[in-house]
């Protein structure tokens, strides 16, 4: 489903991400870990177009994306959320999602059409599905950090995409909140699935979903494999040891 | 009681209003209704750029004289009607943005604003220097009324002057403009300028091209512009060079500002309230510019909404206290 090969990126003569190899099969459920400052958000901003690689490529679905613009990756069924919430404030709830369905579906160029009962059906299916029925109508910019996340994925899964790449979907929530939230996406993924790539800072919660675990670290990949491949690895306890967060 | 009140057909009151201006007020009413009613339609265009879409063009009149140069020249040199000399302005105008904006857009917030100002400087030199075309300094004077020979025929209307008659048409054409831009920000359309406004990096990442929006946002605002401009050559008996100056730009923005942006009725009552403000202000004082600057900050510190802002606080306040 994704094959990145081999991609580069440096700030100002610093290698955030050093030479990062990484395939996802379809219908996978895989994680990136590492410490903070390992390149993880660089990596996902390298394979979802935001910036462009110093070198390597990226390919999707058989098709060589590398360079190409966000909304093109878009369309080409990869939907990302944010590690820093990245919504559309002032709109609402409703708003936020059906803008997604309205650009996905190709319909950002009807002038005319009226909008407001437009994709009704499927925006309020994906508020049920990531629990926020019942707050279409307010202000997405007034919502908890929480709901604010929740939120962050409908407005991902309403570009229907095959790959959803999630930067800590939990950052930021309480311990209870974090549980939910992880099934809640595990149960998505599922239903609808998706091929999943996350990151994320809690060790338990991924070794719990992901099949595939990448390790990460000072921008290059120290380890690949099963949960208990990767638990196991002596480098990966080195990296980790005294620096568990949380 | 406050809810039969909105449902009210308000813009076709407002029409039915704006028609009757001659019938019951002086010339001079007149003359003032159709000088708000064209920047209304003015600042309409700017605010689909900066409410909307959330562009701040510090050049709008370049659209504004180029809509008026375009209908002037046809009307006045080739002789053409109005009803193609009209929509030419805004098809002129559509072009010009198409190939300014180009460029516009690849640049982002205060350098985008800079750039559309040197445009606008640039088409301003252009219609001051060009003088076979444009009249040069002199601009061009008596630009000929349209041929309106089927309203003499209308009971009522008939009697009334050829100012009158053009009043009329332009109450109609601004209405028309103004449904149709109404039409556009409440569309799909619309509601995707509203993302880019927002969140232009996460409008990327729901598969929105903003540039080519923001592209698209400013050729629609600029076509609307330059129908202003055509409607205001002729209005104006004359377009000059100055239709295109940085001050027109800026007078429009404040207009957008203090009526409120992104409210779409919000810059047309900044029309209206400038318009008037300056009428009533400048018989009073040589120092307008000082007072309309302490109210633009007093209004836009209080009321951050502007006018439009400030009506719906009102209102609601209103609507409260009756249901109590
Ligand atoms: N735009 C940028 N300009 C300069 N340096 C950057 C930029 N983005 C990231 N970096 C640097 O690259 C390194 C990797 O950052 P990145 O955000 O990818 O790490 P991360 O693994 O996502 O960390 P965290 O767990 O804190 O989210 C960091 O040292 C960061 O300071
Ligand atoms: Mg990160």
């Amino acid at each position: 489903m994704l094959e990145v090969h081999n991609v580069r990126k440096a700030f100002d003569g610093f290698q955030a991400v050093a030479g990062v190899t990484l395939g996802v099969a379809r219908g996978q459920i895989a994680a990136i870990i590492g410490p903070n400052g390992a390149g993880k958000t660089t990596f996902f901003n390298l394979v979802t177009g935001h910036l462009r690689p110093d070198a390597g490529t990226v390919v999707l679905n058989g098709r060589d994306i590398t360079g190409l613009a966000p909304h093109d990756v878009c369309r080409l069924g990869m939907g990302r959320s944010f590690q820093r919430t990245n919504i559309f404030p002032k709109l609402t709830v409703f708003e936020n999602v059906q803008a997604a369905f309205i650009s996905h579906r190709g319909r950002g160029l009807s002038f005319f059409a009226r909008v407001e009962g437009l994709y009704r059906d499927e925006t309020y299916a994906v508020l049920e599905s990531v629990g926020l029925g019942d707050k279409a109508g307010e202000v997405s910019g007034f919502l908890s950090h929480g709901n604010q996340k929740q939120l962050e994925l409908g407005i991902a899964l309403a570009s229907e995409p095959d790959l959803l790449l999630l930067d800590e979907p939990t950052a930021g929530m309480s311990a209870t909140e974090t549980r939910e939230t992880i099934r809640l996406i595990e149960r998505i993924t599922r239903e609808r699935g998706l091929t999943l790539l996350f990151t994320e800072h809690d060790m338990e919660v991924v070794f719990s979903i992901a099949q595939r675990i990448s390790v990460l670290h000072q921008g290059r990949l120290i380890a690949e494999g099963t949960p208990s491949e990767v638990r196991n690895d002596p480098e990966v306890r080195r990296v980790y040891l005294g620096e568990r967060r949380r | 009681m406050m809810t039969r009140l909105g449902r009210a057909p308000w813009p076709l009151l407002v029409v039915a209003l704006a028609l009757l201006v001659p019938a019951v007020g002086s010339r001079f009413y007149t003359f003032l209704a159709n000088d708000v009613l064209i920047w209304a339609l003015f600042a309409t265009s700017l605010n689909l750029l900066v409410g909307y879409t959330g562009l701040v063009s510090f050049g709008h009149a370049a659209y504004f004289g180029i809509g008026a140069y375009t209908t002037g020249i046809l009307m006045k040199k080739l002789a053409v009607p109005f009803v193609l000399a009209f929509p030419a302005a805004g098809i002129f105008a559509g072009l010009a943005a198409l190939v300014f904006g180009f460029f516009c857009v690849r640049l982002t917030r205060i350098y985008f604003a800079m750039l559309t100002l040197a445009f606008a400087q640039i088409v301003w030199a252009i219609c001051f220097k060009w003088n076979e075309v444009t009249g040069g300094e002199q601009g061009m004077p008596e630009i000929p009324y349209p041929a309106l020979d089927w309203m003499d025929r209308l009971p009522w209307v008939g009697d009334l002057r050829t100012s009158d008659h053009f009043y009329l048409l332009t109450v109609l054409l601004v209405a028309l403009c103004l449904w149709a831009l109404r039409r556009i920000v409440g569309s799909p359309f619309g509601r995707i300028l509203t993302t880019i406004r927002e969140n232009p990096e996460r409008a990327e990442f729901i598969g929105v091209n903003v540039r080519r929006y923001e592209l698209i946002a400013f050729v629609v605002a600029g076509a609307f512009a330059g129908l202003a401009g055509g409607l205001f050559g002729i209005f104006n008996r004359g377009v000059f060079p100055d239709f295109a100056y940085w001050t027109k730009s800026s007078e429009v923005l404040i207009m957008t500002l203090l009526g409120g942006m992104g409210t779409f009725y919000g810059p047309p009552l900044g029309a209206l309230a400038l318009i008037l403000l300056n009428q009533q202000i400048v018989s009073y004082t040589e120092y307008w510019p000082f007072v309309l600057g302490t109210i633009l900050v007093v209004l836009l510190f209080v009321f951050p909404g502007g006018l439009a802002g400030a009506a719906g606080i009102v209102s609601r306040r209103l609507a409260r206290a009756l249901r109590a």
